[in-house]
């Protein structure tokens, strides 16, 4: 069955002349929503969305234009929030310094985690990950300024930029929406840089990279860096959103959370993330007022995924004629 | 006294060590044994160990089946779940990148674990360890409960049997040359597919054994593999996992240096795993078993 799509997506669909324009006007429609959406959904649980969409989108940087798959983006995620609360309520720093104090935090722990999983491929590169990201979580067990099981609480929105009230709903949703529109643009810039392009070529044929004279090891570095730099940002925005940071923003079950959403979405695809986060983000706020698990959902999830469309929802899209006719390609 | 710390003390959590590192032993044992077949990193090894657990659990509840047959049966019956599992659906990933396996059994542990959560709910349950091993023997600088140096025993007889399983017989000659080259070997007239399915309920059963052996010294809870499965990947990635031999040896070897910190340096008991992880990975990357560069 595998076998058979995969011929399908191989034979050749021009992109219709005029897809460039089609993909601008999606883009328009969809920016046009996510303004008037506060006016007709609740305001917190659409920044949540946003939030997540943005880490599941640093996360992807990483594991569909590199091919590593980091089973610690929490420790990023997480690490900023509680850099981001700790500065704004401790320090009494503006929320625009707390956010980029919690993505330094993040791209450096990025930085120490990264150089030592590297070391290792594939797998290995995931447990190591997975390993180093628990240790992180029993630090921040312990650490004296995360509060341990309490957490950090009733942070402070404050003046952004000491103008804008963060403190009203509003206000606070466009903050939100900029920081994701930004977020976004860097990635796009970043995938088809130069330095994204090497990404991909090391994704796909790392001893040939290497034979080509490129230093994978330090390419590897620089995206796994970027990566958890905006996965901190997005800790960082969500921590200012619910003004509080939590051990349940370290744990390994939140790096899970994030590889299912890119996973459902379609890895390797700029979309597939925010749908997949737009997904997860909608059935967990459904299923909060019943009794019934998430991780129920969320294993069976995982388990049709990787089993039956890997390509996630975004990338199946894409691979059909209708998709390929707007000029859409599925990467992986 | 040794650096200003009591020998009981040091005794005790010396014993404590021995006893983690025992399930350390088997569980990264029984992981190395299906990766060096299959290629896949069986993340539902934790929920598998907690399926023995609670095998045991229901068998004395619900059956009134004591210890000594759960300590065969729920291996078992662990074990034909996993090749269940194998059979319809893992054993489809086999030609896909390897992380697949991995984001497979991490769904898999995930709806177990859940399922597990929903009908017994998250708090632990005692299981009282077989009348014949109750009680402690005194060793004159310490008092030795008998389970939990059964629980050392029986684990290193288990770890012991499965690698002269792999090395000394036919079976196992067939499991290390289709690890080798399983084209060749299928050639050969093996049943390769067949050798894979038996390979993963293997692993799963020792962990499953793992379970048992677990339940009268911790709680049954649904959540006792999750948290366990990292630090034994820690230990997978410490020793490689070329090795079976490795495996075993690196998951004792751990136990003890984590019992020794609670003794030396408690804040950092909980860690010093993934920090002995850190450095091996910075000094050998390979790990200290390692073979593949």
């Amino acid at each position: 069955m595998a076998a058979k799509s995969e011929t399908v997506a191989s034979e050749h669909v021009a992109a219709h002349p005029r897809a460039g324009q089609v993909q601008l006007a999606l883009v328009a429609i969809a920016l046009a929503g996510l303004l008037v959406a506060p006016m007709f959904l609740y305001p917190i649980f659409l920044m949540k969305l946003l939030a997540f969409a943005l880490f599941a989108s640093a996360f992807n940087l990483l594991l569909g234009y590199t091919g590593l798959l980091s089973f610690g983006h929490a420790t990023f995620f997480g690490g900023a929030a509680y850099f981001t609360a700790h500065a704004v309520k401790v320090w009494g720093w503006s929320p625009e310094a707390g956010i980029l104090l919690g993505v330094a935090g993040a791209a450096l722990l990025g930085l120490v985690m990264g150089a030592i999983a590297i070391r290792r491929q594939g797998i290995y590169f995931a447990m190591i990950t997975l390993a180093l990201s628990q240790m992180f979580f029993f630090f921040c067990l312990q650490a004296p300024f995360t509060h341990g099981e309490d957490g950090i609480q009733s942070v402070p929105r404050g003046h952004l930029f000491g103008l804008i009230d963060l403190n009203r709903p509003m206000n606070m949703y466009y903050f939100v929406l900029a920081v994701f529109v930004i977020g976004l643009l860097i990635i796009r810039r970043f995938v088809n840089s130069p330095f994204g392009m090497i990404l991909k070529s090391i994704r796909e044929n790392e001893q040939r990279a290497i034979s080509l004279g490129y230093s994978v090891q330090r390419y590897k570095l620089g995206a796994f860096v970027m990566s958890a730099a905006l996965a901190g940002l997005a800790g960082g925005v969500k921590a200012l959103i619910f003004q509080f940071a939590t051990l349940t923003d370290v744990t390994w079950q939140m790096s899970g959370e994030v590889i299912l959403m890119t996973l459902l979405g379609g890895i390797g695809t700029l979309l597939g993330p925010i749908v997949g986060a737009g997904l997860v983000v909608t059935l967990q706020n459904y299923l909060a007022t019943s009794d019934f698990p998430v991780t129920i959902i969320t294993g069976l999830v995982f388990m049709v995924c990787v089993l039956l469309f890997r390509r996630g929802l975004v990338g199946e899209f894409f691979a059909t004629k209708i998709g390929r006719k707007m000029g859409f390609r599925s990467e992986s | 006294m040794i650096f200003g710390v009591p020998l009981q003390a040091l005794m005790g959590q010396l014993l404590v060590g021995l006893i983690n590192g025992s399930f350390y032993a088997l569980l990264s044992l029984g992981l190395a044994v299906i990766f060096g077949l299959l290629r896949v990193i069986n993340f539902a090894h934790g929920a598998q160990y907690m399926l023995g657990a609670f095998a045991a659990l229901l068998l004395l509840t619900v059956g009134g089946i004591n210890y000594w047959l759960a300590l065969i049966l729920a291996p078992l019956f662990v074990g034909l779940f996993a090749a269940l599992v194998e059979r319809t659906m893992l054993s489809r990933l086999y030609k896909l990148d390897p992380l697949y396996g991995l984001l497979f059994t991490f769904g898999l542990a995930l709806a177990i674990e859940g399922t597990f959560r929903y009908f017994f709910g998250a708090s632990g349950k005692p299981y009282a360890p077989p009348p014949q091993l109750t009680g402690a023997v005194n060793l004159g600088f310490m008092f030795l409960p008998i389970y939990r140096g059964w629980v050392v025993i029986a684990s290193l007889a288990v770890c012991i049997g499965v690698w002269l399983l792999i090395e000394k017989t036919k079976l196992g000659a067939y499991l290390r040359a289709a690890t080798e080259n399983p084209v060749l070997v299928q050639a050969f007239g093996v049943n390769v597919p067949l050798l894979l399915t038996l390979t993963y309920a293997l692993g799963a059963g020792l962990a499953g054994f793992a379970g048992v052996l677990a339940a009268p010294v911790y709680q049954v809870s649904p959540l006792m593999g999750s948290n366990l499965i990292i630090i034994v990947f820690a230990v997978v990635v410490v020793g490689g996992m070329g090795s079976i031999l490795g495996a075993i040896v690196t998951g004792y070897m751990l136990g003890v240096v984590e019992g020794l910190t609670k003794v030396f340096y408690p804040e950092a008991s909980n860690i010093v795993i993934f920090v002995i992880m850190a450095i091996v990975l910075i000094l050998r990357p390979a790990g200290l078993f390692g073979k593949d560069a």
